[in-house]
């Protein structure tokens, strides 16, 4: 079973505590965005095969919502942190690089 | 392709079974093709198979990482039925079902079609108008359905307890000519009859990148070396978002893990399907008598090709209060596919920003039923390099203009 641990409350959450919010990172689109970039913002995902950043809420313990960086092949957790950041901090991205040095940051 | 008949059956069991052929041949990839199909899973092969049988395209070949059918195909529930809500929806797999009718002659294999019924069971005063809402619905798009109430429900079903106490039998949406086939003769069926048409099945052949110019597509690179084409159909359910990468555009899905598990078998204890989808989950019973249970999807994104445990919990904890004799039966087996979820819960039937290029996905839970349906709108669409009237409004631009095919109301949970 899936476990995170919150950056907030500090607990370590199995998934059945969390509640999973789709992916972390859209760029919200203003009133001035095309059509293309607002469609791209509601709905266009990465959906990789591989390292995915993620919303979690913490629903059954502290109520917060996080962000998690994870691996949908291997499932595992590379790292949970706090959801005011509008990219992956950068111990996040050391731990994701240790453990696949192939993998880049897209933008 | 030696035909099966009654007659080669009693050839071969006078000579021990020496005659047979292969039922598809084994190929080496030729360097060009008109149109590469990648994925053969069953929507795969029957987007070849229809660009054969309709539309007389057949230098094709169908590209397959793994084995045949051995995706979302061999992993589903084999439930077929088209009691859909929306116009669009109602249309691409009640043409599905009609075309699963008549498959097995078709095919000249036996895919075991039986067309033995489905319920959706209506646990709650809001499913009950939502049946009966549907019900109308299909009268009008020429969908054979009845609403039906517990007492009905009881009889189809012996084994359902119609007052549980949470959740009781209200009534059930019926669908008499739905029912289950056996999903892997679908896929070899499809593929013995493509390979009859002289097309190539290339199991064990991985795209690992697809190729452009001048932005038309030209071919893809394999792990068996570069292919050519000049149409390519993309077709590959949960990893539709790895193609579309490849391919430069990035999709409305996300793919995540949906499961299901077989019990022992037992005796015939009930003949039809039964859905209930206020508490995820939906039953039938194989000719072998396993009772076959689908549940609900996971949350998250996940390329495993297995699920959480909770959610098989879920399930059966749900399905033991509506069936109570399941409580004493032992899990046989359990796995899990990886299915691609569009926010509108229908599926993807379209062109691609890249030209000549044409992706079929965006089946999540329920692409096992569409299969044929799927496949003849798909050829129609390669073949004549625009969406036909069954595919039209299942394009990506939907989502940019905001015309969903909202079935997520209707059926978002169980298929």
């Amino acid at each position: 079973m899936l476990q995170l641990t919150c950056p907030y409350c500090g607990a370590t959450a199995t998934e059945t505590e969390l509640t999973p919010g789709g992916e972390a990172h859209l760029k919200r689109v203003g009133p001035e965005g095309s059509d293309e970039a607002f469609e791209a913002y509601l709905f266009h995902r990465r959906n990789p095969k591989g390292v995915h950043f993620e919303r979690w809420r913490h629903t059954y313990g502290c109520g917060k919502w996080f962000l998690a960086a994870r691996c949908t092949v291997t499932l595992e957790v590379f790292g949970t942190y706090p959801a005011q950041t509008t990219e992956p901090p950068e111990h996040i991205v050391d731990a994701i690089r240790t453990k696949r040095p192939d993998w880049t940051l897209e933008p | 392709m030696k035909r099966y008949s009654v007659f080669a059956l009693a050839r071969e069991a006078m000579r021990g079974h020496t005659g047979w052929e292969r039922a598809w041949a084994n190929p080496e990839p030729r360097k060009s093709y008109d149109v590469i199909i990648v994925g053969a899973g069953g929507h795969g092969l029957a987007t070849a198979y229809y660009l054969g049988k309709n539309h007389g395209i057949t230098n094709v070949a169908v590209l397959e990482k793994g084995w045949l059918g051995g995706g979302n195909t061999g992993r589903n529930t084999t439930i077929i039925r088209s009691n859909y809500l929306q116009d669009p929806s109602a249309a691409i797999y009640e043409k599905s079902r009609s075309l699963y009718e008549t498959l097995s002659q078709d095919l000249n294999y036996n895919i075991m079609f039986s067309p033995r019924g489905v319920i959706m069971l209506a646990q709650t005063h809001h499913e009950v108008r939502g049946y009966l809402r549907t019900a109308h619905a299909n009268a009008l798009q020429g969908v054979q359905t009845e609403f039906i109430g517990p007492e009905r429900v009881k009889k189809l079903v012996p084994i359902i307890d119609i007052n549980g106490p949470r959740y009781p039998v209200l009534g059930g949406l019926w669908q008499a000519r739905g029912g289950t086939a056996r999903h892997d003769a679908v896929a070899w069926g499809l593929a013995r009859a493509c390979s009859a048409m002289g097309m190539h099945i290339l199991q064990k052949t991985e795209v690992t990148a697809v190729r452009s110019e001048g932005g038309q597509v030209t071919g893809v690179d394999t792990n068996r070396g570069p292919i050519d084409c000049s149409k390519l159909g993309i077709v590959v359910a949960g990893h539709s978002g790895v193609l579309a990468d490849m391919a430069g555009f990035r999709l409305p899905i996300e793919s995540v893990a949906l499961q299901a598990l077989v019990s022992e078998p037992i005796k015939p204890c009930m003949d039809v399907v039964v859905m209930a989808n206020t508490v995820h989950g939906y039953m039938s019973q194989s000719d072998k008598g396993e009772m076959v249970i689908g549940g609900g999807a996971d949350g998250y994104n996940n390329y495993t090709q297995r699920g959480s445990f909770q959610h098989i919990e879920e399930t059966v904890r749900a399905l033991i209060e509506t069936f109570p004799m399941l409580s004493r039966l032992k899990m046989l087996r359990q796995w899990g596919g990886i299915v691609d979820m569009t926010g509108d819960r229908s599926p993807i039937i379209s062109k691609t920003p890249l030209g000549n290029c044409f992706i079929n996905c965006g089946w999540g839970t329920g692409g096992f039923k569409a299969i044929p349906g799927s496949g003849w709108a798909t050829a129609e669409m390669i073949a004549k390099g625009e969406p036909g009237p069954l595919a039209a409004e299942f394009g990506l631009d939907r989502f940019r203009e905001g015309r969903f095919i909202d079935e997520s109301v209707a059926a978002g949970v169980a298929h």
